[in-house]
């Protein structure tokens, strides 16, 4: 009944992840919850990277993924430094509230 | 057998944190959710011999990214925040828009998956494991994209200090 894990099952669940976040990236106004659905992406991009490296018998992809992680550690500190500069001034932390340079 | 049983649990706890990190009402409930979908990669990744990154998510996502996550949520207050509508106005166009975009990645990954071939054969070389493997190819192939991305964190430690500063007696 239960059939032994393959590549495939890694991919699925790895669309399935990166779709939940860019859902959660569209559809959420709050930006804090916005930057997590960024980190959910990233996960899944790890997860489809470290199948390959498995499958392949390749150690890159696991080197590639610490990079990913590299990359997501900047972005959040990044991220959430703009985001309190801008709480600072403006007092709101949903993304329809910003529109400074709607037109 | 017992690792397809580890892989659906541990998919399933991935996917029902993914889930309640988009649909809970109050930060602080989607940040704990987050954390649960971490633990469950964390998982799937020690499942696929990579201890290494293992390690590495829980001490620096669940350990590090996540508790400043959970500061900032301190910091900037979001109890008005979570009273307010959590959508937006055309949550619709953006949840048709990303169901259409996972339809298009399923019809891919379906099409594509009888395609992969086999690897080459599971074997563990002998003698090395997986965190002294990745060092050796980390220091020796990869060792100037590994100094850049130290620049790159160096970079991102002062821009994030320098952004949430307190702007106190401004000069200019």
């Amino acid at each position: 009944m239960l059939h032994p894990i393959t590549t495939n099952h890694y991919l699925v669940l790895s669309v399935i992840l990166l779709i939940i976040g860019v859902t959660g990236m569209l559809v959420r106004r709050n930006i804090v919850v916005m930057m997590m659905s960024i980190e959910l992406i990233l996960n899944a991009v790890n997860v489809n990277l470290i199948a390959f490296s498995k499958h392949l018998q390749d150690i890159n992809g696991q080197i590639f993924a610490v990079f990913v992680i590299v990359v997501a550690v900047a972005e959040a500190a990044i991220g959430l430094g703009i985001l309190i500069a801008m709480f600072r001034n403006k007092e709101t932390v949903q993304v329809d509230e910003i529109d400074l340079l709607k037109w | 057998m017992l690792d397809t049983l580890f892989f659906y649990m541990f998919a399933l706890l991935a996917v029902a944190g993914a889930i309640l990190t988009i649909t809970m009402r109050s930060a602080v409930h989607c940040a704990i959710s987050l954390i649960g979908s971490l633990a469950g990669v964390a998982g799937l990744y020690l499942l696929q011999k990579a201890e290494f990154l293992f390690a590495v998510q829980l001490v620096l996502y669940i350990g590090g990214i996540m508790v400043l996550f959970l500061f900032v949520i301190m910091l900037v207050n979001l109890d008005s925040a979570a009273r307010e509508r959590q959508f937006h106005q055309r949550w619709i166009a953006g949840l048709a828009a990303s169901l259409l975009a996972g339809g298009g990645a399923f019809w891919l990954v379906s099409k594509g998956a009888p395609s992969i071939k086999a690897g080459p054969p599971q074997s563990l070389p002998a003698g090395v494991g997986n965190i002294e493997h990745i060092a050796d190819v980390l220091f020796r192939d990869y060792l100037a994209p590994f100094e850049l991305a130290s620049l790159l964190l160096l970079v991102a430690i002062v821009g994030s200090v320098v952004m949430a500063k307190k702007r106190t007696n401004e000069r200019t």
